[in-house]
């Protein structure tokens, strides 16, 4: 069976927290990415706003998001690098949230298409689902890849963990 | 100082760096400046469903029956 499918990096959050996680001099070997991350940050609200940036630009992303928490769904969209929620402070306790980042053709000559999902973790009558998809209109190759709060200041808690994967197509 | 955690790919290494004073400054000033742009689209956002319950209103529909109609 061909490896396609390979955990280039892993990263867990130590006990100072951290403003944000960055994946650096990323491989050009594969053909897709994957960040799979099981977050908490210390935002006071159910969710805080995470962010994405490729090559450290947070510059020409536009997407579109479907959304859900239980009792209410509503889409949005914006030129923005928002992609999506992690679980915040006001959660229950010791829950995270579990989110998927596809990115393909990330060594290509194009735009970078990407896909979320994601949902949140409560005990309670508030948890979120997101679907977003994405678009960052660069040619570049990307070779970093650093996730970070959208339009808050909170850092991710410990025991929060990313892992980059590489997808080979054979 | 809060710090960042960068892993390179290349070596498997995760280094702790604190943000320099500039990277603080320049998280401040996107967090100024996200949430500007979140508030304006949760206000046209609110404005959107203003107008449809104006709508809804003017046919004499309730917010549920709007729902009803609309699901």
């Amino acid at each position: 069976m061909a490896n396609t499918y390979t955990a280039i990096a892993t990263v867990t959050v130590g006990s100072g927290g951290a403003a944000n996680i960055e994946f650096t001099s990323i491989p050009a070997t594969y053909t897709d990415l994957v960040v799979r991350l099981s977050a908490r940050c210390s935002f006071a609200g159910i969710t805080g706003n995470l962010a994405i940036e490729f090559n450290s630009s947070s510059a020409s992303f536009s997407r579109r998001t479907a959304r859900g928490n239980g009792s209410a769904a509503s889409s949005t969209s914006g030129s923005d690098n928002y992609i999506g929620d992690i679980v915040g402070n006001d959660a229950t306790g010791s829950t995270f949230s579990n989110n998927e980042i596809y990115i393909s053709n990330y060594t290509g000559s194009g735009n970078k298409s990407y896909s979320i999902d994601l949902v949140t973790e409560n005990n309670a009558t508030e948890a979120w689902q997101y679907l977003v998809a994405g678009l960052w209109s660069n040619s570049a190759a990307i070779t970093s890849i650093k996730l970070l709060p959208f339009s808050q200041s909170w850092t991710f808690n410990q025991y929060s963990t990313a892992t980059l994967y590489g997808i080979k197509n054979s | 100082m809060p710090t960042k955690l960068v892993v390179d790919c290349s070596t498997g290494v995760t280094t702790e760096v604190e943000l320099t004073a500039e990277e603080i400054a320049q998280r401040e000033a996107d967090a100024q400046a996200a949430a500007q742009a979140k508030a304006e689209e949760e206000a046209a956002a609110a404005a959107k469903q203003a107008e449809k319950e104006a709508i809804a209103a003017r046919l004499g529909l309730s917010a549920e029956e709007l729902s009803t109609l609309l699901s």
